[in-house]
């Protein structure tokens, strides 16, 4: 059976397309070596429009007034700018309620673009651009430790990895957040109250990377400006010994948490990526796996959610679990020495 | 070229769901249409494969395993027709319920007409309604562009104007349509079905023809303002739908290909098949068939001269299990359960669940949760797809669930509980069926598979409906009644055709049995107590035939709606013993 495949992994090479929402101009270059901060495109995106019916405004057919409208499409026009002027003696005049961009003319109308914003995509990663997507965004290749999470707040940014726990599932207090730890990445166990995640926007951090959240603070999560990557899921669970071993033997190293949403369409999940130095490039990890012995898991669901182990083997047939249901299972021996039999959908592959 | 039943052997039915898709190989055995043997792969819309033909493959290839017939060759393509080998099939049909809900505007003139009309025809279908306009928008054109923008619908539903009526309306909602659509990037810009006036073909085509993706026209679904008629406009919706899926997803247009371009939605194939059972049927009650998946619970009910058919994502067991706190409470989910959960645990639970919504319960309080999560859902379901059931049809009191026979049910959380008895109370609750009903389970989740089948082979269905390739669980007995709890509210004798009898006086708040195996009928006589309503009438009593099945005839005392007690102590010790009569543990 295919099984899900989650990276935890201390060294392989990273490859990560990076693309803007809508087209616009890619500025990196090709070979080019770029830090998480640079901007690799940029694009423009107007949020509001404008649509003038200069016709009924003017009382006149949309023919004639197409004759009147002296704007054409990609004009820029100031805020009163005139569009149109009637005939006769008291002609009045259409002028534009606020600047903003011609977008379209025709049928008697006017429609203008206006509250124009600039968007800037950053890298994201360290790295080479290996690819350039035309109008769309850049393909970036690095090497490094990766670490999957389950949830992330959409926010993208690097520092120091500052190690703020004793054990997997230490609960981050706002008063162990001091002004040391400005500018770092903040690996804890578990956020229990708002506070806390208050008290590490005022330092600023640069990130947290946490094993789990309470569903209550989802909402004040997604509001901080730095961000929020969660390996393991919600409530109260511990990190996984994977992710931790991995991230606590890496403090005080640069990292970069790219909280962006889990979809589970394109593939985009919430990583940590600690750059490190290689000789060559190392190999990319597997993104499919057979379930099979000797392979190192992760359990998705009670009663052993979040712990690892290894598939000691599969089990024929169908097998009646604790529930009464019946699934297609493995025999697992966890990290403790305990074995348990796990249905295999409830696993997923760490590597 | 569809196959006719003389070369048509053997049939391969796929259904491409959002965690699983199955394979379902049926074959003429002693020259009538079986059931053979289903194989079961993760689906593989998703990353990292992103390719639903994978998940179809690997389904079929388990499937060969299962039967010992070549299916698929060397490159792992279906072998069609049948070989002189015997390896291959002769027809392949295949439906999809997998990929992203599809974001929809729906456009109307009159809100409570039109609009409601377009709102009914769009959740046909895998959507998600994410703005409607009508004449009554508040909003400003330039406001309403906006919004589209912001929204960016890959569909978009236009209804309005009786059939040579008023046209300026309609072009003036036309308007912010195809402006927005100007505005998005080609390869953006929504699939627009229109529905309405059908005067106003060439109209429509000059405002928006040149700048959706696709445009589609339909007969108007609200020819007069008394009219609905959706099927028409459903039949184009459904292949519209596979058109966008074809877009999103790779491997829907292999799979297209591969079934002669006889793919349908999963829900459409079902309303299919119950319209097609209502007919066969033609029992004055109506048939329903309730079908909980990952992407979405969908109900769908034939009646006599209409069939109504809801996708509810919304109610979905999947990724989208947290947003059922949209529409309840955790309170309310906690009320269904068994055991004594905190309203943390559940919260935690519903997050967890949504990140990997193919995983299943291992645990007794695991089950416990789930189970409650999909009594609520199921109930939510109904009462939102009741609301759009045909006026008129039979009932016992009309703010209760309409009269069924019989009800048929699917999707992981009931196909795959372990014992009947625990999906029967599911059913039960969520559902509340009133009067006398048989249920049936559909063990293998052939319905859909039997509806798209049909397109290619109408015998088909007809013989493995009858071949006892679903599980009937049971009658079902459920008098509408108030009463105190354990006062007695019916008396029943069930005369087995060896002439034995069994008897039982049911109280109210209890849940009873009698055993009647799958295959045999009994006479079953019924002496209603204190004014009860079984579908006689209030207070009359009558004598039926009925169905056994896995449960036997099932008796539910607890009245209508269900009224379950405050106490949650007393209440879980309830589920445990209604639980416990079913044999669900």
């Amino acid at each position: 059976m295919q099984a899900p495949v989650h990276h935890i992994i201390g060294l392989t090479s990273i490859v990560r397309e990076r693309v803007l929402p809508i087209s616009g101009n890619v500025t990196a270059r090709i070979q080019q070596k770029v830090t998480p901060n640079d901007v690799v495109a940029e694009t423009k995106w107007a949020r509001e429009h404008v649509l003038l019916d200069v016709a009924r405004l003017l009382n006149i057919s949309p023919n004639a007034a197409d004759r009147l409208i002296k704007c054409n499409v990609n004009d820029e026009l100031k805020a009163n700018a005139e569009i149109a002027t009637g005939k006769g003696l008291f002609a009045k005049p259409v002028r534009a309620p606020r600047a903003g961009r011609v977008v379209a003319v025709g049928g008697g109308q006017v429609l203008m673009e206006a509250g124009e914003t600039k968007i800037e995509l950053r890298a994201g990663i360290p790295g080479t651009v290996i690819q350039i997507l035309p109008n769309k965004g850049v393909v970036i290749q690095t090497a490094g430790g990766l670490i999957q999470g389950v949830w992330g707040n959409g926010r993208i940014d690097s520092g120091i990895l500052a190690n703020l726990t004793d054990a997997p599932d230490t609960v981050l207090t706002p008063n162990r957040l001091d002004v040391s730890l400005r500018g770092s990445v903040i690996l804890a166990g578990l956020v229990k109250d708002a506070d806390t995640l208050e008290a590490a926007a005022e330092l600023p951090a640069r990130g947290l990377i946490i094993a789990s959240i309470y569903p209550s603070l989802l909402a004040k999560a997604r509001e901080m400006r730095y961000p929020i990557l969660v390996t393991d899921g919600f409530g109260s669970l511990s990190m996984n010994s994977a992710a931790y071993k991995l991230l606590s033997t890496n403090a005080k190293r640069e990292v970069t948490v790219n909280a962006e949403f889990y979809d589970r369409y394109t593939g985009a999940r919430p990583e940590v990526i600690i750059p490190l130095p290689t000789s060559s490039d190392p190999l990319s990890p597997k993104e499919v796996e057979e379930f099979a012995p000797g392979l190192q898991i992760r359990m998705r669901r009670p009663p052993f959610m979040g712990m690892i182990g290894s598939i000691v083997s599969i089990k024929p047939g169908l097998t009646t679990l604790p529930s009464g249901l019946r699934a297609q299972s493995a025999e697992i021996k966890l990290e403790n020495g305990e074995t348990v039999i796990v249905p295999l959908v409830n696993l997923e592959v760490v590597g | 070229m569809p196959s006719s039943i003389i070369t048509s052997n053997s049939l391969l039915a796929i259904d491409v769901g959002a965690a699983n898709t199955r394979a379902v190989l049926f074959d003429v055995i002693e020259g009538e249409y079986r059931f053979i043997a289903s194989g079961i792969a993760p689906s593989t819309a998703e990353a990292p494969i992103k390719d639903v033909a994978e998940g179809a493959r690997n389904a079929v290839a388990n499937l060969q395993k299962i039967v010992g017939k070549t299916l698929l060759d060397s490159s792992r393509g279906i072998i069609t027709p049948t070989q002189a080998n015997g390896s291959g099939v002769d027809v392949l049909v295949i439906t999809l319920s997998a990929g992203p809900t599809v974001k929809t505007v729906v456009v109307g003139l009159l809100k409570d007409v039109s609009l409601d009309s377009a709102r009914r025809l769009t959740e046909t279908t895998y959507t998600r309604i994410m703005d409607s306009m009508s004449l009554s928008d508040q909003r400003k054109p330039d406001q309403q562009i906006d919004s589209l923008m912001r929204l960016r619908p890959e569909l978009v539903v236009i209804a309005g104007g009786t059939d040579g009526g008023a046209s300026r309306s309609i072009q003036k909602l036309l308007e912010p349509i195809g402006l927005a659509s100007f505005l998005m990037p080609e390869e953006k810009r929504p699939t627009v079905l229109f529905a309405g006036n059908q005067k106003m073909e060439e109209e429509v085509k000059t405002l928006v023809g040149s700048l959706s993706t696709s445009l589609h026209f339909s007969p108007n679904i609200r020819p007069s303002l008394e009219t609905e008629d959706i099927d028409p406009a459903e039949r184009e919706l459904a292949r519209m739908i596979i058109n966008i899926r074809k877009r999103q997803i790779k491997g829907v247009d292999l799979l297209d290909l591969w079934s002669g371009g006889h793919m349908l939605p999963t829900a459409y194939a079902t309303r299919r098949m119950v319209r097609f059972l209502s007919k066969v049927y033609g029992s004055p009650k109506g048939i329903l068939s309730v079908d909980m998946g990952a992407s979405a619970t969908v109900i769908a009910g034939g009646f006599k001269n209409k069939s109504t058919l809801k996708v509810l994502p919304q109610f979905s067991l999947g990724q989208n299990l947290v947003g059922l706190l949209n529409y309840t409470t955790l309170d309310n989910i906690l009320e269904w359960s068994s055991l004594d959960i905190s309203s943390g645990v559940l919260l935690d639970y519903l997050h967890q669940k949504s990140l990997y919504p193919a995983t299943i319960a291992a645990t007794q309080e695991d089950l416990a949760i789930s189970q409650a999560i999909a009594r609520e859902a199921l109930y939510l379901a109904m009462q939102t797809a009741k609301k759009d059931f045909p006026q008129n049809i039979a009932n016992i009191k009309p703010n209760l669930t309409p009269l069924f026979e019989p009800i048929l049910a699917g999707g992981g959380v009931l196909s795959d509980a372990s014992r009947p008895g625990q999906s029967l109370l599911l059913l039960l609750d969520g559902i509340q069926p009133v009067g006398i009903t048989t249920i049936i389970l559909d063990q293998n989740n052939l319905l859909p598979l039997l509806g798209v089948a049909a397109s290619q082979n109408n015998i088909l269905p007809v013989q493995v409906l009858e071949s006892g390739a679903f599980l009937s669980v049971g009658t079902v007995v459920s008098p509408v009644v108030s009463a105190r709890y354990g006062t007695s509210i019916l008396k029943a004798k069930l005369s087995y055709e060896n002439g034995a009898e069994a008897n039982i006086d049911l109280k109210f708040g209890s849940i009873e049995t009698l055993p009647l195996a799958n295959g045999e009928t009994g006479k079953l006589t019924i002496q209603v107590l204190r004014g009860a309503d079984v579908g006689f009438g209030p207070g009359r009593g009558g004598t039926i035939t009925v169905s056994g099945g896995a449960l036997g005839v099932v008796f539910d005392g607890r009245g209508r709606p269900l009224d379950l007690p405050d106490d949650p102590v007393r209440r879980r010790e309830l589920i445990k013993k209604w639980n416990w009569t079913l044999g669900g543990g």
